[in-house]
């Protein structure tokens, strides 16, 4: 039941109408091209679209129906042959009578007295008996019916086979007998590639919304357990809750101002560390670098920006925070192993190339004639960058600080392995604490009900980090577009 | 680029250089000089864009460049304040004098070179910034003024002089990039006399202006001779003709010929100059 084959299958007779096209065009151009509307290719294009475009789409309908289409005639010939004699009985003696809830005098089932999960198990059952995979021990009659599903399939498989070259090759044919000379080949093959666009940048959208979707509905479901005004205001993060009734303890705290707290806390020490090398890199690179120096140091610095972010992870958990600790010790100070600075240091380090890299762009952007007017009036470098090229620049820098700071919100790796998972409500960046990220990470990692508080909260706190970081980057587009139309 | 470059070459340059040139190292002004050039090259990487040109420019004079594009009269207005410095690949050698001081030692602060030596670029480049503050740019960062009473005056005569003060009197907190093309070059001419130079580089102040800008900005020009030295590198042999007593004819990167705006339009000496003020080439 090889679907590739038939799209393999396609695609030749795609590759042949495009060649047959293609040559009749040719032939009928009598070697001078310039008496076609179009160009042979686009001939070829559009047989080979033809081929291809109708065929696929009856594949894309035939592929998710067709098992359905197996299934349910199984399940009518279960039906209609279940009462035969012996059958009810080769069931009986099978394990999927006692998964079934079957009693041991039963002469016959009724498939639509079955509740919605033993309707599955049966479904399941003859999907593996089919391809010899079942686990329940065999029963003459399952298998009977199996093979009938596999029959089943075979057949449609062939009868799709031959429709769906059928459908290719009459696409071609017709195609193929339409070229001509005056036939607007270009302008129909242009059009389908103009919807194929479409429907790929429709994907992305579409993506983004079912995403969107998803969060939110599974947050409010989580918000019919736990009040959004507690999620949203409560100081108290615990999310372990009973697993079972008797269980001591934990009913679990979801207050997630501590989370945000340790986000924002870390985010800002990041920012701290990165916003001021970021930009003064930028400015050196834009404004002093020489050409060469900067052909050379530039991409360097944008090496960092390739880093895999849990590289940066173990850097900062095995590195850095050791070294904030030891520095401690040596003054006095406590530092916790996990401290909410060495992940935002090394946060801010991950960050220098996108402040430095959007910076240097917009700094490079402010027209040469605005220098040149500062330069031409005697001002010295620094002046002219300060008061002249800075302002210029400024909110485009600060649209790229603003991408910067989503960025670091919305970071994972590096606080996982290095901030810690206590959820501190501290401003004490020596402590550890804990980010909405790493919540969401502990939350769903290991084995967990998909439907309790605990699992659900996770959604809850992916929702309001998601929107966090729409509004900054909603803004910081705004900042950086109002910049772009700043000159001319 | 380094200053040594410039005084090396400046010195032992009489010694090695060619000069194909029948106007080089002739004084091209009688009478007193207040920028006098001898022996200039000036490079992009490996491409000559100057070649040995030496021509003097009188004080309270306009003198106007012009030439076929390409022929290096911009390139070698900008560099009478250096303004070529900024560019990575440009090298000048040779010598150029600000009242008999090498522009290109290497103990002239360019900084300072340049508040003496202002500039007015082709496009109008007001700073993202309000009218007041634009004029107000160089009294501040060469600290001229001690009091925001003396810097509100310097704005104000600034502008008058550029004869814009009457059309923005009321809005001088609202950007200077929102004025016409036209008085946004008169607002960068403000901006330029506000920090009181000796000289005035024009290049091609006119070429993005419409013609009533254009008559106003040449109005303009006439009035500062009295106060300032101009240079201005234009397209127009009209404008030329108008603004300018004396001119120099550029080709290909040397001077062609030099001398009383008059003479040059009615008597030139060179056919060169003839072809091209008659409107053969160029």
């Amino acid at each position: 039941m090889d679907t590739l084959l038939v799209i393999a299958a396609i695609l030749v007779l795609a590759a042949v109408g495009f060649a047959f096209g293609r040559r009749r065009a040719v032939v009928q151009s009598a070697g001078v091209p310039a008496r076609l509307h179009s160009l042979p290719g686009y001939h070829g294009h559009f047989v080979a679209l033809w081929a291809a475009v109708p065929a696929l789409v009856l594949l894309a309908i035939w592929v998710p129906l067709e098992p359905v289409l197996a299934m349910n005639a199984a399940l009518d010939y279960f039906q209609a042959h279940v009462s035969e004699p012996g059958n009810m009985e080769s069931i009986r003696q099978s394990k999927l009578a006692l998964l079934l809830g079957i009693p041991q005098d039963a002469t016959t089932l009724r498939l639509d007295e079955l509740g919605a999960d033993q309707y599955a198990l049966m479904q399941t059952e003859i999907r593996n008996t089919a391809v010899g995979t079942a686990t329940t021990g065999h029963s003459a009659f399952i298998q009977e019916v199996a093979d009938y599903y596999a029959r089943y399939r075979t057949t449609s498989y062939l009868i799709m086979f031959a429709a769906a070259v059928g459908v290719a090759g009459a696409g071609a044919g017709f195609a193929w007998s339409r070229v001509a000379p005056e036939m607007r080949a270009r302008n129909r093959v242009e059009a389908a590639v103009k919807w194929f666009m479409i429907l790929c940048s429709t994907v992305a959208i579409l993506t983004t919304v079912g995403i969107v979707l998803s969060l939110l509905f599974e947050a409010l479901r989580f918000f019919s357990r736990i009040p959004v005004t507690e999620f949203l205001f409560g100081l108290h993060w615990s999310p372990q809750t009973a697993i079972r009734e008797d269980q001591v303890g934990s009913t679990g705290a979801f207050g997630a101002v501590p989370l945000f707290a340790g986000t924002m806390l870390i985010s800002f020490i990041a920012m701290c560390v990165a916003v001021p090398i970021g930009l003064l890199s930028a400015i050196y690179m834009a404004e002093y670098a020489h050409s060469k120096v900067r052909a050379v140091v530039k991409p360097l610095l944008e090496i960092l920006a390739g880093i895999p972010t849990v590289v940066y992870g173990f850097f900062a958990a095995l590195t850095v925070a050791p070294f904030f600790r030891d520095l401690g010790d040596a003054v006095g100070l406590d530092v916790s192993s996990e401290s909410a600075l060495a992940a935002g240091v090394v946060m801010g380090i991950m960050i220098i190339p996108f402040v430095s890299s959007l910076s240097d762009d917009v700094i490079t952007a402010v027209p040469q004639s605005m220098r040149e007017g500062s330069y031409g009036l005697g001002a010295t470098k620094s002046e002219t960058v300060r008061r002249v090229i800075l302002p210029a620049a400024l909110p485009g820098i600060v649209g790229g600080v603003l991408l910067a700071v989503s960025r670091a919100i919305g970071e994972t790796m590096i606080v996982v392995m290095a901030a810690g998972l206590g959820a501190n409500l501290t401003a004490n960046p020596l402590e550890a604490v804990t980010t909405v990220t790493v919540q969401i990470v502990t939350l769903l990692v290991g084995d967990q009900e998909f439907d309790s508080s605990k699992t659900l909260a996770a959604f809850a706190l992916g929702l309001v980090l998601f929107v966090m970081t729409l509004l900054l980057n909603i803004v910081a587009l705004h900042v950086v577009r109002k910049y772009r139309e700043q000159y001319e | 680029m380094s200053d040594e470059q410039h005084t090396e070459s400046a010195h032992d340059h009489a010694q090695d250089h060619a000069r194909p040139d029948t106007t080089a190292g002739k004084p091209t002004v009688d009478g007193p000089v207040k920028v006098a050039s001898r022996h200039v090259d000036v490079f992009y990487g490996e491409k000559q864009a100057i070649k040995d040109v030496s021509l003097d420019i009188a004080p309270n004079e306009v003198t106007a460049f012009i030439g076929p594009s390409g022929c290096g009269k911009s390139t070698f207005l900008r560099a009478l304040n250096r303004m070529n410095d900024i560019i990575d690949i440009c090298r000048v050698t040779g010598d150029i004098r600000l009242d008999g001081d090498d522009i290109y030692d290497r103990r002239v602060d360019v900084v300072q070179l340049r508040a003496r030596v202002g500039m007015v670029f082709q496009k109008p480049n007001p700073f993202p910034k309000s009218i007041y503050e634009n004029v107000a740019y160089g009294p501040r960062i060469h600290g001229l003024v001690a009091h925001k009473d003396e810097l509100d005056e310097i704005v104000h005569t600034s502008l008058d002089r550029a004869g814009l003060l009457n059309e923005v009197k009321d809005r001088l907190e609202t950007p200077g990039t929102g004025l016409s093309g036209g008085q946004q070059q008169r607002l960068c001419i403000a901006r330029a006399i506000a920090v009181s130079p000796e000289v005035i580089l024009m290049d091609e102040p006119c070429s993005a202006l419409d013609p009533i800008a254009t008559a106003k900005i040449e109005e303009l020009i006439d009035e500062l001779r009295e106060n300032y030295t101009i240079v201005i590198v234009t397209h127009s042999m009209q404008q030329a003709a108008r603004v300018s007593q004396r001119t120099a004819f550029f080709h290909l990167g040397h001077l062609v010929e030099m001398g009383d705006t008059e003479t040059i339009f009615t008597n030139p000496e060179h056919r060169l100059t003839q072809g091209y003020i008659t409107g053969r080439f160029g």
